[in-house]
């Protein structure tokens, strides 16, 4: 089936060369990392995680969408569904991938990575993400590619998959989980230590992966033979729909009890993200206000079914929702955590040149994994005359 | 209540052991094999039983159940401060990095309404506001650094309970980073110490070379902090800033800004201090439950 | 067979490739590295044929029983105790003082590139006297 991969028009050839180029430079530049030290990104003492650990936290809510999909279809037997599973499944593939590459460009000894197999530590947090995640990735592969061949032969998947397929839903909603958790048991940092971390995860990855699925699958419809379907895109917008409210409900929540309660420790973040500090406005200001934006315009064009239903107008939508949980996830929810330190000092983070590189080296890794994926799954549905 | 808890935990790890099991009893089940297996994991046991580390505690070692430090911000001055940040960064080989993002730091000072946040006021009399506090590692009972290291390269050591750095097994993910609540840990994001074959690598840093060949340096991309000397302990030597402090407060006709000791032990100096003056701590509310006190 | 001849050419090619080290140099191997052992010490913390073989087992214990159960005292095979570190014991000036002497002899021979010395602290050598 692999070899469908190689076989393509002079449009698809040019995509695949422009992702091997960004992820050229990419690994280039990680070398250059790798031989001189993380200093070359601009993180720092005090904000240790930056834009890489963002961009993880936000692709682990990507990689949902398959979720989002695979549940109505087997749970619930919403048919339709059935067509795009496997765009779903193989887009958390690449999700999952691009994930595991941001841990591992974020790591000072890469070359020590194994320490985590050979000293497994159950009491922390990063061994069950660990897990969770290069499950989440087996998983997917393994049922993708199982399902696709079945539909291939014109046979139903094999019956022994079923159980793999239950097991990869409660699996999606734990790689949200237990990557919340990763910020949510740190006892110093007010900023994350909120109960609702996990159900925000899953909002913001409910809302944000089907997003980046439909835009896919409008991308697929318009370059292939294959048509995702209509019904299918208009479920995956009303999917959107409440994710998105549920995620801008949780954030009030958070602002509720953030500054109902105005306990300095947890207030200082928000006010850091949102008003600068000490009245001095930093790079990060604009950007959250452009989020909530965003979020806000997404939901004014989302609610009314006249305009969800109009896929020109959903299609915006859901550019405004991947920017907008993009840029309240992938980097406010990192930085804002890091700021003010645990001493109540301001250091300031902004990504350097090579940082910037490195992380659109996995996008682009990420990205090439999709496109030879969906390649492959076009390829079969036009074969099967799906 | 101490056996039914204990009796509690072994079934817990039995059941692990023997079934998959819940991640919650597993983590219970790991504390209980911590115990058994004296801070080693289970495949380094497994090892072991080959290769048996012959190791004992020499005769000369300071030996504690529980070390802690008092800072006697009565006797503090810049003077003394600066004098127990150069002796401790001098014995440990800690360089001096100009660029602050990059900097490392073991020990040092700062004002008190950001080493006590939340308890400061505008009201505070002068000299507190003035005054060089002290800060480090503080070897917290309950350390939350060592809770989410995924490859217990840092760790509290069962013996006496100073938060260790195993720098040989440190992935540098920066997880305990983000869990210290008193920023106490440094990351090395550049070569610290660039050997002659590394020159230009490090603006600045060509040609330097680490104070004491004794100490180990450290490479890039692992987590360093302050680890109570643990090496001058074992040759039964007191802290470096301990000492460089209580010589200077000597000069000066003062009694010692830094008092150091077993915690557990009535009748340590650290438990005589303790009992005669009032003792703060930094963000007790966390429940970290840090061994470094403070009279102010 | 499909293309039999473009593969047997290509196994052949491929496996010429994989044995170049060994036809390039056949006859002519590199000469055994010479280790210089110390003057004034005769004994090692253990016989010298177990710590050729087992010197990396060895200091891996040491640096698991130093850094995390404090235990760092090491009772030779001869019963003298000895500090356990690399940097202080081993490569003390009656030992093992001289890194280019002793430890990169045998490395530099089979390629090995031990990380001990991107921390430990090396003793000082002068310039003139490393080759």
């Amino acid at each position: 089936m692999l070899e469908k991969a190689f076989v393509g028009g002079r449009k698809y050839w040019i995509l695949i060369a422009c992702l091997l180029g960004l992820i050229g430079l990419g690994f280039i530049m990680w070398l250059w990392q790798f031989r001189v030290g993380l200093g070359i990104t601009g993180m720092s003492r005090d904000v240790s995680w930056g834009f890489y650990i963002g961009q993880f936290t936000y692709l682990v809510g990507v990689a949902a969408a398959g979720v989002m999909v695979v549940l109505p279809y087997y749970l619930h037997h919403y048919k339709a569904f059935g067509r795009i599973t496997i765009l779903a499944e193989f887009m958390a593939i690449g999700a999952v991938t691009m994930c595991l590459l941001f841990i591992l460009v974020d790591l000072g000894n890469p070359v020590r990575m194994i320490n985590v197999l050979l000293h497994p530590t159950p009491r922390s947090v990063l061994f069950w993400d660990m897990i969770v995640l290069n499950g989440y990735l087996f998983l997917n592969i393994f049922i993708g590619w199982n399902v696709l061949m079945g539909e291939r032969k014109g046979s139903p998947p094999p019956k022994w998959i079923k159980p793999f397929i239950y097991l990869s839903i409660p699996w999606a909603i734990s790689i949200h989980t237990v990557t919340a958790y990763l910020y949510a048991g740190l006892p110093g940092r007010g900023f994350w230590l909120t109960a609702i971390m996990a159900p925000r995860f899953l909002s913001s990855a409910f809302c944000a992966g089907p997003a980046l699925l439909l835009l896919l699958c409008l991308i697929v419809r318009k370059t292939t033979k294959f048509d995702p379907g209509k019904e299918q895109i208009r479920t995956l917008g009303s999917i959107i729909t409440y994710a998105l409210i549920l995620n801008v409900f949780f954030f009030v929540c958070e602002l509720f009890t953030v500054f109902y309660s105005q306990i300095p420790g947890h207030m200082h973040h928000f006010h850091y993200l949102f008003f600068g500090h000490e009245g001095h406005a930093n790079q990060l200001v604009p950007l959250m206000w452009l989020a909530f934006a965003c979020m806000t315009a997404a939901i004014i064009l989302l609610v009314p079914p006249v305009t969800r239903k109009n896929e020109g107008i959903l299609t915006v939508a859901c550019v405004l929702v991947l920017i907008g949980t993009w840029i309240d996830k992938g980097f406010g929810l990192v930085v804002g955590g890091f700021v003010p330190n645990p001493l109540e000092r301001i250091t300031e983070y902004w990504p350097t040149t090579p940082e910037v590189l490195i992380t659109l080296g996995v996008w682009a890794t990420g990205f090439l994994v999709i496109s030879l994926l969906y390649k492959v799954a076009t390829s079969v549905k036009v074969e099967v005359g799906a | 209540m101490g056996v039914n808890r204990r009796k509690f935990l072994k079934i817990a790890g039995v059941s692990t052991l023997g079934v998959a099991a819940k991640p919650a009893a597993d983590a219970l089940a790991i504390e209980w094999l911590d115990k058994k297996l004296g801070g080693f994991t289970v495949p380094e046991t497994l090892y072991h039983l080959f290769h048996k580390p012959e190791g004992f505690t020499p005769g000369e070692a300071l030996i504690a159940k529980r070390w802690a430090m008092v800072v006697n911000m009565k006797q503090m001055d810049e003077e003394i401060a600066q004098a127990c940040i150069d002796a401790c960064h001098r014995v440990h080989n800690v360089p001096e990095i100009d660029n602050p993002k990059h900097e490392i730091k073991w020990m040092w000072h700062d004002d008190y309404e950001h080493v006590f946040p939340g308890q400061q006021h505008e009201h505070i009399d002068e000299n507190s506001k003035k005054l060089p506090f002290l800060v480090m590692c503080n070897h917290c009972y309950n350390p939350p650094c060592c809770r989410v290291c995924p490859t217990k390269a840092t760790f509290k050591r069962k013996s006496d309970g100073i938060v260790m750095m195993d720098m040989h097994r440190c992935i540098g993910c920066r997880f305990c980073m983000a869990a210290c609540p008193f920023g106490a840990r440094s990351f090395n994001w550049i070569i610290p110490w660039p050997r002659a074959e590394e020159g230009g690598l490090v603006r600045g840093f060509e040609g330097k070379e680490p104070p004491t060949p004794e100490y180990p340096t450290r490479v890039k991309g692992v987590v360093e902090k302050c680890n109570f000397c643990a090496e001058r302990l074992a040759k039964g030597k007191i802290p470096a800033c301990v000492e460089a402090c209580q010589e200077l407060c000597k000069k000066k006709g003062k009694e010692p800004a830094l008092v150091f000791g077993d915690l557990e032990d009535p009748d340590s100096e650290v438990r005589q201090v303790l009992r005669s003056n009032y003792t703060i701590r930094r963000k007790p509310e966390l429940g970290s439950n840090p061994n470094v006190y403070y009279i102010v | 067979m499909y293309d039999g001849g473009k593969i047997i050419a290509g196994i052949i090619i491929g496996l010429a490739l994989l044995t170049f080290p060994i036809w390039y140099t056949s006859g002519r191997a590199a000469p055994k590295p010479e280790v210089k052992l110390p003057v004034k010490e005769k004994e090692c913390v253990q016989p010298g044929p177990y710590m050729k073989k087992k010197h990396m087992q060895v200091l891996d214990l040491w640096r698991d029983s130093v850094v995390r159960v404090q235990q760092r005292s090491y009772v030779a095979f001869n019963g003298k105790e000895y500090d356990m570190s690399l940097q202080n014991t081993c490569m003390s000036a009656d030992c093992h003082a001289k890194k280019s002497e002793f430890c990169d002899r045998c490395h530099n021979y089979t390629g090995v590139v031990p990380y001990c010395w991107d921390c430990h602290i090396p003793p000082k050598e002068k310039p003139e006297e490393k080759h």
